[in-house]
């Protein structure tokens, strides 16, 4: 009999095989036992309200359990505009999160025996006090300011707190300076204010959308995918730069497919044509912006001739699409992107699409980017917090003045003893975030690593970073767990409820509860004056007019706007969030400090010969790293594969669907080998990858071995001056056919 | 009564949402699937294009594999959906090979499975699950006979295509291009 197809065929195209994960009796049972095999329409399914954590868009929904205990399925929340009711598939999938076998089960204690080091099965009171033990004896020593917290996701405020009355604020998270800092710097500088997340783009209502390295639709933030499409039925006009044919440019009137690391030239000469053409808004430019004539010199001899030299793409191309958005503008945004450290300017970058979205004077009208709004709730009482004798910034020791947030890796840094000095971090504790995977280098990690006296991992899954750990806490999923209200900003103030839908698996706790413990044995129990969650989210919802009661049954509650509306309103003034309440096309923040005042443009790293620019990305049903673990969503997407124009795969005599494992600029190979997948669409001198794959750790029995690891590969780090983003995409990989392993033993 | 469905080729991004939400409505099993993502990519870079569709069951009007199916397991229930009665069903694989568009495979249970079109939500009118979670909202699903569905709307209005003409199988899943 002909085997059945490859599992999905977006799966053979791109990576091939068969899909044969086993067998699936633990996740769903048997089929139903009616005569079609339907799902059984007489089982009323209890639904519990929830809001998705496999990723940070947030969407809120509902988690339905079985009759017999178990999540059926997650369906989206349709009151809820972050979602409309449709999750993303991650969110679908999040069904896997919580039944994954590979899950964190019990507390781990790391033991020596016999001279190997092993984790030892400890209870929780065991581990609790270990941790706070600890704790207590690194402050005692060197002062609470040596622990730090690196945190990503809705577990990190519990343990943020938790430091915070601890008297310590070394607190970092990856979304900074390996994500959207370049990004909000450059914004706040131009502005006065970023975009937030979920981002203020009006995508639904725009008549023109520019993509600059930004992957909608491969990047799956559920709002914007959703809004994209309704530009798509409305005929907006999108135009993509991108070095491959994303899902994106494929839907685009125009794709410029630039060549990787010149997008500033690119930015820069539109800029000319607005301005040098006239077609920029000069109404909304007068009234609002500042330093144009500053610019205007600036950019006089960015010319489309010029740029086209730098970039491949066409002055022709650059003049009509500048053209197409002055024409739908101010209902036209370059999009702010998300992932923005790429190449060490990424503010200046970051700064020169702000910079094209005032021109166009898309900040505060519809079909740009609009005003968002949220609620807040007031944080449940606590005494005041301590004020600890330094903090985060005094280990930038003087660089990057523009980081507002703290950066991973002078934390990092600062955790080294010849790099820590009188700042010296001497304990971690880890929530959410597989930190060998989503920072890079690895090498200076691994330095800090080594020199902790804590390494504390609070996660739901055994993801690399556990097996560094002194103590492993198992955290229960979100399907298991109350949490914070959602209360993000947007066209409107939303509050979404998370609560359990079933009982935490196996012995995990949620991270409040962890948080609490850990306070409570340290002293700090006024901090934590609760029973339990429910406790907090109750007062806090009372405080502002609204019940527990309520978002239990309904899961999500829209609130009217009160601050304004939407949109500035015609023949109103407004004033930016600026110093001097105007946009800054010329940033004198940036001159003070040292910097340029508006962007250039500088070459940067090309490939030796033989070599391809390393790009990596997102596909639509992983998260980072996170979700290679997940057997519903490893079955849609079981490993990465690695782009490859075939006429690049001809010179190299490789196939398609052949393993080579790829080494970089520095001589690092991936730790396995990765499917090559031909296709036309990724260029000459570049490979692409998408992010989170190759994990090393073999308790991932799903994900262990499966595809490479970009991270690894990510050793050439050019870091921004401005706030301290690392730059990662200025590496380079070969292709190996054989074995590099093998040939060593040889 | 005839429903069917509608796919826009120029919304989809091919990200499986529909795959996910069809496994966790119907209890397919990890590994199997009734509905998946093909991506065809045509020209040489850059001047290069790509289009995504999700694909599924075409609950044909004229279906070989209802036609080469010995315990008539396989059959067709009002409005045209295709369906396999599992008791019925020998496994024997035949309209496996029957059918052009790959929709059947061998449950582990010993029948063979595929897309119901969701028919245990579509009597109690809902969308089938595909067309209910996708974030882009490219799929219509309908009655042809009814002159006010979306479906018959967006096909009086869009150029569209269906898979595997030439196969004379008259499939009722169409792709709006």
């Amino acid at each position: 009999m002909k085997t059945r197809r490859d599992f999905i065929k977006i799966s053979a195209l791109g990576i091939g095989g068969t899909v044969a994960l086993g067998g699936a009796s633990w996740v769903l049972g048997g089929p139903m036992a009616n005569l079609l095999g339907l799902p059984d329409e007489t089982a009323e399914l209890k639904r519990f309200p929830t809001y998705c954590e496999v990723c940070f868009w947030k969407c809120a929904g509902w988690a339905y359990v079985k009759p017999d205990g178990g999540i059926q399925k997650i369906i989206g929340n349709a009151d809820d505009p972050q979602c409309n009711g449709r999750l993303c598939p991650r969110g679908t999938g999040g069904v896997g999160m919580y039944s994954d076998p590979d899950r964190l089960k019990k507390p781990l204690i790391r033991v020596i025996k016999d001279g190997t080091q092993s984790y030892r099965e400890a209870s929780w009171d065991e581990a609790l006090d270990y941790v706070s033990k600890k704790m207590q004896e690194i402050a005692t020593k060197h002062g609470p300011e040596s622990i730090a917290l690196f945190n990503h996701g809705s577990s990190g405020h519990y343990f943020t707190h938790l430091l915070n009355a601890f008297g310590t604020n070394n607190i970092a998270a990856p979304s900074f300076a390996q994500c959207r800092g370049p990004r909000d710097t450059g914004f706040e500088a131009t502005f006065g204010e970023s975009v937030g997340s979920p981002e203020a783009t009006d995508i639904r209502d725009t008549r023109c959308l520019v993509l600059i390295g930004s992957h909608i639709g491969e990047n799956m933030h559920n709002g914007q995918v959703q809004e994209m499409s309704d530009a798509i039925d409305k005929g907006a006009v999108i135009i993509t730069v991108d070095p491959r044919l994303s899902t994106a440019a494929s839907k685009s009137k125009y794709w410029l497919p630039i060549k990787p690391s010149t997008d500033i030239a690119l930015l820069l000469s539109w800029i000319h044509v607005l301005l040098y053409d006239e077609l920029y808004n000069k109404e909304y430019v007068e009234k609002y912006a500042e330093g144009l004539n500053e610019l205007k010199e600036h950019v006089k001899d960015y010319t489309p001739e010029w740029a086209y030299g730098i970039t491949t793409i066409k002055p022709e191309l650059i003049r009509l699409t500048a053209r197409e958005m002055a024409n739908a503008a101010p209902s036209a945004m370059i999009h702010p992107g998300r992932h923005t450290t790429w190449y060490g300017d990424d503010v200046q970058r970051s700064r020169a699409i702000a910079i094209l979205n005032a021109l166009l004077g898309s900040w505060g009208n519809r079909g740009g980017i609009f005003f968002k709004e949220g609620i807040k709730l007031p944080d449940f009482p606590h005494p005041e917090f301590p004020k600890p004798a330094w903090s985060w910034q005094d280990t930038l020791n003087g660089r990057y003045p523009l980081a507002k947030e703290a950066v991973t890796n002078t934390i990092i840094e600062a955790s080294i003893p010849e790099t820590g000095k009188e700042h010296l971090i001497k304990g971690w504790i880890i929530s959410g975030t597989n930190l060998v995977v989503s920072v890079p280098l690895k090498e200076q990690l691994m330095k800090a690593i080594h020199s902790l006296d804590l390494l504390v991992v609070v996660d739901t899954m055994p993801m690399e970073i556990t097996g560094y750990a002194d103590v492993v806490l198992p955290e229960c999923t979100y399907l298991e767990r109350y949490d914070d209200i959602r209360a993000s900003a947007h066209r409107e103030p939303t509050l979404a409820l998370r609560m359990p839908a079933v009982a935490p698996m196996h012995e995990t706790k949620p991270a409040w509860w962890i948080a609490k413990q850990i306070g409570e044995r340290l002293g700090l129990a006024a901090y934590f004056n609760y029973k339990d969650y429910e406790e907090v989210l109750e007062w806090q919802l009372n405080q502002i007019g609204q019940s527990l009661d309520e978002l239990k049954k309904v899961g999500i509650k829209r609130l009217p706007r009160t601050k304004g509306p939407l949109y500035i309103e015609p023949g109103s003034d407004y004033t930016f969030k600026t110093a001097s309440g105007k946009i800054q096309l010329y940033s004198k923040e940036f001159a003070d400090a040292g910097f340029d005042a508006m962007p250039t443009y500088q070459p940067h790293a090309e490939p030796q010969e033989g070599f391809y620019r390393l790009i990596y990305g997102r596909a639509p049903m992983h998260t980072f790293s996170r979700t290679a673990n997940n057997p519903n969503l490893v079955a849609l997407m079981p490993e990465n594969a690695i782009w490859v124009n075939p006429e690049v795969a001809n010179i190299w005599g490789i196939k398609k669907n052949q393993y080579v494992w790829l080494k970089n600029q520095d001589g690092v190979v991936s730790n396995f080998p990765v499917k090559v997948r031909l296709t036309e669409r990724i260029r000459w001198d570049s490979v692409y990858i998408v992010h989170g794959f190759g994990h090393h750790h073999k308790p991932l029995h799903l994900a262990y071995g499966r595809g490479a690891n970009d991270t690894e590969l990510v050793t050439n780090v050019v870091i921004d001056p401005i706030m301290g983003g690392t730059g990662m995409r200025g590496n380079f990989v070969t292709f190996l056919k054989d074995d590099p392993k093998k040939e060593v033993e040889s | 009564m005839r429903y069917a469905m509608a796919i826009d080729t120029r919304k989809c991004v091919g990200c499986s949402d529909c795959v996910v939400a069809c496994q966790t409505e119907n209890n397919v099993p990890i590994g199997f699937c009734r509905d998946w993502v093909s991506e065809t990519v045509d020209g040489t870079y850059p001047n290069v294009s790509i289009e995504l569709r999700s694909e599924r069951c075409n609950h044909c009007d004229n279906s070989p594999c209802v036609r080469c199916c010995p315990t008539g397991a396989s059959h067709i229930e009002d409005g045209g959906i295709v369906l396999v009665t599992q008791h019925r069903c020998i496994g024997c694989g035949a309209c496996i090979q029957a059918c052009p568009y790959e929709a059947r495979y061998s449950h582990p249970d010993g029948y063979v499975d595929k897309c119901t079109f969701c028919i245990h939500r579509v009597r109690k009118g809902e969308n089938p699950a595909c067309v209910s979670v996708c974030p882009t909202k490219c799929m219509y699903f309908g009655d042809l006979d009814d002159p006010n569905s979306d479906i018959v709307n967006v096909l009086k209005n869009r150029k569209f295509k269906s898979l595997a003409p030439e196969a004379g199988t008259q499939p009722q899943i169409f792709y709006l291009v």
